[in-house]
């Protein structure tokens, strides 16, 4: 490995580590305010119970969550120093109202969680509220700066130097809606469905039954939506990166050659030697539809590019299948529940759907670490795209390669400590907030 | 536009000195306090920054986006020639920030809180020492921008007996800082008693490694004596802070922990403007002779008003909820047994 290599696998790691703890402290919130909304309204001491659990893990993933991030401000400048000394003032708008929306929730999650029968009721609630929607809004604005780099917009590039610079016109440039759109939609996907297949898990093993149903009402109900709205973000997105980044486009979708009428292609082995797909299937013309709305639009193909400018094609086109099969399936639970839900039937007692929920549990995350590797490895070789090669970007210090070791031993044990903490809180749940067996559900 | 954005720059570091040093001054404590009275210093602390830690921290960030946004060539030399000294300091606030949630949240209480007061209290002492370090190599004027070798650009660019003289004095003036700070949270007679102790031990440590510091200064040929005392703002400050420091060990006793604290942070903000007045607008300092300023090398104008506006608009928001969070966790002075 060198350490150019180094520095990008540092960086995705880092990125692939924060984003997990960033959509829980995005999403939780939410979930929590619901919980604590029904405990206010109908005084079900369950409900307080479910939001205080939830409050202690959001604390955990907080904490992990803004030390990740406090690295990956530094990091951007650890690795990537001759990107940031030009970039920085560019799109550096949306960082600097991040610091403000950050802050925010750091404080009202103070207020929060330390809150409980010291201020009114309502207060205390509306603090919870605020940490989800400052949260939700700094997801937003990080993902504008990254959207930046995919769609470069707000300065004139002459000679190599930049000027004129406009840092409200970078942030607000064409990727960004579609991106922060299916961002935040992806968070409550994933951690939606990640907590209500751990409540799943629990209900199953019959162990507070009434406790756990209560979460995973409210998890399952914001996951499935969710679920359901994310194809049609990501259809918004596959047509705006068409437009965007045709090299991004062709890599997904493994287009070698410059095709009118392009076919969709399903799964398939993309071999960059031969420039083919093989065992692939082929749907005739769809790509062409799907990316441009019509049967018989040119698609291009990465030999319209130059050798050195076209993106690895395999790891792009194998996650972006990765991340719409897992999408595919999502729905496919979500309509499942929705069925069983109108119909009024009692989903405590399909066996079967709890346990495609726990099947669940992880496809979320994996299809946002999908997601992200389409966005960050399609866009390669470029770190500014059409503008700065991420090689060029690269910190001059050597040794990079020992600092990405430390940093996976140290994210790798992090990750194995959070899951134990984890563990621990869910296995004390009976004994921390004693709850009556019999209680009915109000 | 650009003095506001500068006068942020500031204010952030000022206040990440002043609460973040207390927070990481209270786990320094913790690490030299005998085994005996660890856990009620450690009850104190979190009753005491709990609600307010997250927030203490958000500093660091703010100073850092400042710089990467509106001072990108420094932001980008520091990261490329202090690499090392800043990797260890992130490993330290990994480490001390999970410590601290995990020993905190943590829904069992049993063997695995050694580990975390471990990490925690070692991790609170290393990170103060390499931001100390860090500050330190920006204006020591080691940074060679022309170096040949690995070992001149990245080790001996921060690494001399100035700049680790330096991390000492500012672990010395956390544990003070904390120390002071912990006088008021005490709800009893004998912690009370305990911290004021601590604050008098810690104080006379954080005069010794500022001894220290001239003398390593000498050593290195840094000319740090007319830095400090060549300008009558250093004059003045010096003077103002050893004045205070004797009402501060006169007061001790007296209860009056208000003051005690405002004394405190007042002598740390007066060494803070001292280091800071004579270099001021110059930040980094290199080998060469050449450096880096806060006026000359900004980013563009527009940047700069854009940053500027952010930093206004954000603060009305901030400010008041911060201030209104600390003064609600204050207020009720319960379990006061
Ligand atoms: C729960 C997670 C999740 C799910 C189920 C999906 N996605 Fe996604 N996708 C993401 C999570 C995600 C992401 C991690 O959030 C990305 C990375 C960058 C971004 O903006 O969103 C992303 C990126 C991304 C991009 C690249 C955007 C860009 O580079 O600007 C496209 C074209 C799609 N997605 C399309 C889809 C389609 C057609 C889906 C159909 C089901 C789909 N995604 C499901
Ligand atoms: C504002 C948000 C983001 C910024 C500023 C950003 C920036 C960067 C930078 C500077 C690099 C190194 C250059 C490169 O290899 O392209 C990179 C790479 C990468 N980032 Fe992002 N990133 C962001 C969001 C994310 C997120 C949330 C993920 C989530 C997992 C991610 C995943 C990756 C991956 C996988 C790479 C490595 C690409 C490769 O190996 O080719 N990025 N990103
Ligand atoms: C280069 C990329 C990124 C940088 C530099 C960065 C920086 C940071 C920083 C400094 C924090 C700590 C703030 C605190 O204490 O609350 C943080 C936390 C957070 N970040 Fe990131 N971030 C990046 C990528 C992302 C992405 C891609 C998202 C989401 C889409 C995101 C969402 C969040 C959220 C929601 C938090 C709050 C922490 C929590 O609630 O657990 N960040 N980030």
């Amino acid at each position: 490995m060198n350490d150019f290599i180094a520095a990008r696998s540092q960086m995705a790691l880092s990125l692939g580590f924060h984003i997990i703890f960033s959509c829980i402290g995005m999403v939780m919130p939410f979930f929590m305010a619901v919980s604590h909304f029904y405990w206010l309204k109908t005084g079900n001491v369950l409900y307080k119970n479910v939001t205080k659990a939830w409050s202690k893990g959001v604390a955990i993933f907080f904490a992990t969550g803004a030390v990740s991030g406090t690295v990956l401000s530094f990091e951007l400048g650890l690795l990537w120093p001759e990107f940031m000394k030009h970039a920085g003032p560019i799109f550096g708008m949306p960082f600097s109202l991040e610091g403000t929306a950050f802050f925010i929730e750091a404080i009202a999650l103070g207020f929060y969680l330390y809150g409980w029968n010291r201020f009114n009721k309502w207060f205390h609630w509306f603090t919870g509220v605020v940490v989800g929607v400052s949260g939700l809004l700094s997801g937003i604005l990080v993902v504008a700066a990254n959207a930046w780099m995919n769609n470069p917009k707000g300065f004139d590039f002459v000679n190599g130097k930049f000027s004129n610079i406009d840092p409200i016109k970078a942030m607000f440039n064409d990727a960004w809606f579609s991106q922060a759109l299916h961002m935040c939609i992806a968070a409550f996907v994933a951690t939606g469905f990640a907590v209500a297949g751990v409540h799943a898990f629990m209900i199953l093993r019959k162990q507070n039954v009434l406790f756990h149903s209560k979460a995973f009402r409210i998890a399952a109900v914001f996951a499935c939506v969710a679920a359901l709205l994310q194809p049609l973000s990501g259809d918004i997105s596959a047509k705006n990166v068409a437009k965007l980044q045709p090299s991004k486009l062709a890599a997904m979708e493994a287009v070698f050659h410059t095709e009118k009428g392009a076919p969709l292609i399903i799964g398939g082995i993309p071999n960059e030697q031969t420039q083919t797909v093989n065992d692939a299937i082929r749907l005739p013309k769809l790509l062409s539809y799907l990316a441009y709305g019509d049967l018989n639009a040119t698609v291009k193909g990465l030999d319209s590019l130059p050798a050195d400018e076209r993106p690895p094609v395999s790891i792009t086109h194998f996650s972006f299948q990765f991340m719409v099969a897992l999408g595919m399936f999502l729905v496919l639970i979500a309509v499942l529940y929705f069925i069983i839900i109108l119909k009024k039937r009692s989903w405590q007692e399909k066996r079967w759907l709890l346990k495609l929920f726990i099947i669940a549990t992880p496809m979320g995350f994996l299809a946002v670490e999908a997601g992200w590797t389409v966005t960050e490895v399609g866009r390669q070789p470029w770190i500014i795209y059409g503008v700065m090669k991420t090689a060029d970007a690269v910190t001059p210090m050597p040794g990079i390669v020992y600092s990405f070791y430390i940093f996976t031993c140290v994210y790798i044990s992090l990750a194995l400590i959070v899951i134990f903490m984890l563990y621990r809180q869910i296995k004390m749940v009976g004994q921390l907030y004693d709850i009556p067996q019999q209680e009915n559900i109000a | 536009m650009l003095y506001v954005v500068i006068a942020f720059l500031w204010t952030s570091i000022w206040f990440y000195l002043l609460f973040g040093g207390a927070d990481f001054g209270a786990g320094i404590l913790e690490l030299f306090t005998t085994e005996r009275n660890k856990s009620r210093t450690r009850r104190t602390m979190y009753r005491a920054i709990g609600p307010i830690w997250e927030a203490n921290h958000m500093w660091l960030i703010i100073a850092i986006v400042i710089l990467f946004v509106g001072f990108p060539l420094i932001y980008s030399t520091m990261s490329v020639y202090l690499h090392i000294p800043l990797v260890i300091m992130l490993l330290g606030i990994i480490a001390r920030g999970t410590a601290f949630a995990f020993r905190h949240y943590d829904a069992v209480v049993d063997d695995m809180q050694v580990v975390y007061n471990r990490i925690f209290v070692w991790s609170s002492f290393i990170t103060p020492l390499f931001l100390g370090i860090i500050g330190a190599s920006a204006v020591a004027g080691r940074i060679d921008t022309n170096a040949h070798s690995f070992v001149q650009a990245y080790i001996f660019s921060w690494l001399d007996w100035f700049t680790v003289a330096v991390g000492f004095f500012t672990v010395a003036i956390c544990a003070f800082l904390a120390a002071v700070f912990l006088i008021g949270e005490a709800n009893n007679e004998k912690d009370r008693i305990r911290f004021i102790n601590k604050t008098r031990s810690s104080n006379i440590i954080a005069i010794v490694f500022g001894g220290l510091v001239f003398v390593a200064a000498q050593f290195e040929h840094i000319p740090l004596v007319t830095w400090v005392f060549g300008n009558p703002v250093g004059i003045i400050a010096i003077i103002a802070a050893s004045l205070s420091l004797i009402v501060l060990w006169y007061l001790l006793h007296k209860g009056r922990t208000k003051i005690l604290r405002l004394l405190a942070g007042f002598q740390v903000t007066m060494i803070l403007l001292t280091v800071t007045y004579e270099h001021f607008p110059k930040i980094v300092l290199f080998k060469d002779g050449t450096y880096l300023s806060l006026i000359e090398h900004h980013g563009e104008h527009k940047t700069i008003l854009a940053l500027g506006w952010a930093l206004l608009i954000g603060s009305v928001f901030i400010l008041p909820a911060l201030f209104y969070l600390m003064y609600s966790f204050k207020k009720p002075k319960t379990e006061n047994s």
